[in-house]
C-alpha cells in the first residue's frame, strides 16, 4: 500500500487531500493507497475574514468550519500535530505518540506572524493575523478618538495585498464615521514603492495621494517605543503615531523550525516540482516553501492542484507530468464597495485594473464559495 | 571562501527580488555573502539604492544569460 501523509489541515493540505481522495478514489477502495491528513486542530479557518472581522464586516464564528466536514471520504483525519520529522526513515511522530510512516509526504504547515522579531511591536501594535488581535483591532478601531494611525509593514508576511486593503478599509470606516478630519494615515513599506508589484504601486499611489495618505517608503521596521509612540526604520527615520497597525514580519510554524527543516521555518522547496530540496518524497505546499512567491490562499491551491495531479499520476502511472509555474491571484478590496485583482506567474506580471463594485461583490462571494473550493466541489 | 547564499528571486513579482533580499538578511550574520538572482532589471538599481540606505555592501551587480546577478555583503 502506498502511504500519503499530508501534515498540515489549511488550504493547501485540504485541497491537496481532496484532490487526491477524488484522483485515487479506486485504489483507496481497494485499499492500495493511504491518505492521512495530520492537523494541529480540529476547525478550519478561512484566513481572509480575519480582514473583515476587524471593520465588524465578518462575525468570528464565520471564519471557522469544522475540518471533517470538509473532507471526502476515504481520507484519515487526526487532530494530532506532528512534532517529529524523520525524513531519513520515512516517518513522522506526532503528539499523540503515534507514528505515521509514510511513502509521500507533503508539508504544508503554513505560517504565523512573528511581532518578536521587532523589538517593542508585539506590545504596541495591532494586527489581523489571529482572531485574539483581529478582535483588538475591532475594539481599538471602535474606540480610537482621533489623531495619527501608522501602517507599517515587515518582511516577509502572508496576504501580500492587505497593507493597501488595511489602509483603504480604514479610510472607509473613518469615513463613514465622519471622522475623516480627525484622523490621519501614514503607510509605511520596505521597498521604494507603496507596493511589491509595480503595476499594484502605480495604482495605488494616486489613490493615496487623493485620499491624503500619507506614505514613506524604503522604510523597514527596526524597532517601536510604546511610550513615546515611535517606530523606528533601519533606515534611520522615525515615525510617530497615536494608533499603529502593522502587518508584521513572519516566519514558519515553530515545528519546522524545530526539525531544522528550513530557516525560520520556511522550507527549501523546487520551484516548480515543489519537492523538498534534496528529497525524492518530500513536498512543500502554501506558506512553508521559501519560494519567491506570494504567501497567498491562491498560491496553495494552484500548487495543491498541480500536487494533487502529480502525486497520483506517481502512484497510477509512476510519473509526474505537471509543473507549478507560480500562478497566484489576490483579490484587493479598494474600500467598502470596491475591489480589484491580480493574477500572475513566474513570466506574466499582474496588472490590476481600476476597482469595480463587481469585483467588490465577487470577492464577498467567494467568501462563502470558498468552503466548496477547499471541499473540490469547484 | 565562504558559502555565498544564493536568493534565487528569479519570475518574482510579489514580493520581488528586493523584499526577498531582506528577508533573507534577516536570516543571515553579519559578514555573510548573499546573491540575488533576478530576471528583473528594476532591481538593479532599487537593490543598490536601498544597500546604500541602510549601510550593507554591493559586491558586484552583472547580467549573464538574461539573469541579474547582485552580490552583497551584510555590514551591521
Amino acid at each position: 500500500m502506498q502511504r500519503i501523509v499530508v501534515v498540515g489541515g489549511g488550504t493547501a493540505g485540504t485541497i491537496l487531500a481532496n484532490n487526491l481522495a477524488r484522483r485515487l478514489h479506486r485504489e483507496l477502495q481497494g485499499a492500495r493507497v493511504s491518505i492521512t491528513l495530520l492537523s494541529a486542530s480540529p476547525r478550519h479557518m478561512y484566513q481572509p475574514g480575519l480582514l473583515y472581522v476587524a471593520f465588524g464586516k465578518m462575525a468570528v464564528s464565520d471564519l471557522y468550519v469544522d475540518e471533517d466536514t470538509l473532507l471526502s471520504p476515504g481520507i484519515d483525519f487526526y487532530v494530532d500535530p506532528v512534532e517529529i520529522f524523520d525524513l531519513d526513515h520515512n516517518e513522522v511522530k506526532a503528539k499523540s505518540g503515534t507514528t505515521y510512516g509514510y511513502d509521500y509526504l507533503v508539508i504544508c504547515t503554513g505560517s504565523r506572524p512573528a511581532l518578536t522579531l521587532v523589538p517593542g511591536l508585539s506590545e504596541s501594535a495591532h494586527h489581523i493575523y489571529t482572531e485574539e488581535a483581529t478582535v483588538k483591532t475591532r475594539e481599538a478601531l471602535k474606540d480610537f478618538p482621533g489623531g495619527r494611525i501608522a501602517i507599517v509593514t515587515g518582511v516577509p508576511h502572508k496576504c501580500p495585498m492587505v497593507s493597501l486593503e488595511l489602509t483603504f478599509l480604514m479610510y472607509d470606516y473613518f469615513k463613514e464615521r465622519e471622522m475623516l478630519d480627525k484622523v490621519s494615515f501614514t503607510y509605511t513599506y520596505p521597498i521604494g514603492r507603496v507596493h511589491s508589484i509595480e503595476n499594484v504601486a502605480k495604482w495605488a499611489t494616486p489613490e493615496f495621494d487623493r485620499m491624503g495618505v500619507k506614505y514613506e517608503t524604503f522604510f523597514n521596521v527596526k524597532e517601536v517605543d510604546g511610550v513615546k509612540r515611535q517606530v523606528h526604520s533601519e533606515e534611520g527615520t522615525v515615525l510617530d503615531y497615536d494608533l499603529l497597525i502593522t502587518i508584521p514580519p513572519h516566519k514558519g510554524m515553530e515545528v519546522i523550525e524545530q526539525n531544522k527543516l528550513g530557516s525560520s521555518g520556511w522550507i527549501p522547496t523546487h520551484r516548480t516540482t515543489l519537492a523538498m530540496e534534496g528529497r525524492q518524497n518530500v513536498f512543500v505546499l502554501g506558506d512553508t516553501t521559501n519560494l519567491p512567491i506570494s504567501k497567498a490562499g491562491s498560491t496553495a491551491h494552484y500548487e495543491a492542484d498541480i500536487l494533487g495531479e502529480n502525486l497520483a499520476s506517481k502512484v497510477t502511472e509512476g510519473v509526474a507530468m505537471r509543473s507549478y509555474e507560480g500562478k497566484v491571484f489576490c483579490f484587493i478590496e479598494a474600500g467598502f464597495d470596491r475591489a480589484t485583482y491580480a493574477a500572475f506567474d513566474y513570466k506574466t506580471p499582474p496588472n490590476p485594473r481600476p476597482p469595480t463594485r463587481a469585483i467588490h461583490w465577487f470577492k464577498l462571494a467567494y467568501n462563502k464559495l470558498y468552503w466548496n473550493s477547499v471541499r473540490g466541489l469547484l | 571562501m565562504s558559502d555565498v547564499k544564493i536568493v534565487d528571486a528569479r519570475g518574482s513579482f510579489c514580493p520581488g527580488p528586493l523584499m526577498e533580499l531582506i528577508a533573507a538578511l534577516k536570516d543571515a550574520s553579519v559578514g555573510e555573502e548573499l546573491e540575488v538572482l533576478s530576471t528583473d532589471k528594476g532591481s538593479t538599481d532599487d537593490i543598490p539604492e536601498w544597500i546604500k540606505k541602510v549601510g550593507h555592501t554591493l559586491l558586484s551587480n552583472f547580467e549573464e544569460h538574461g539573469v541579474y546577478h547582485l552580490r552583497i555583503r551584510k555590514a551591521k
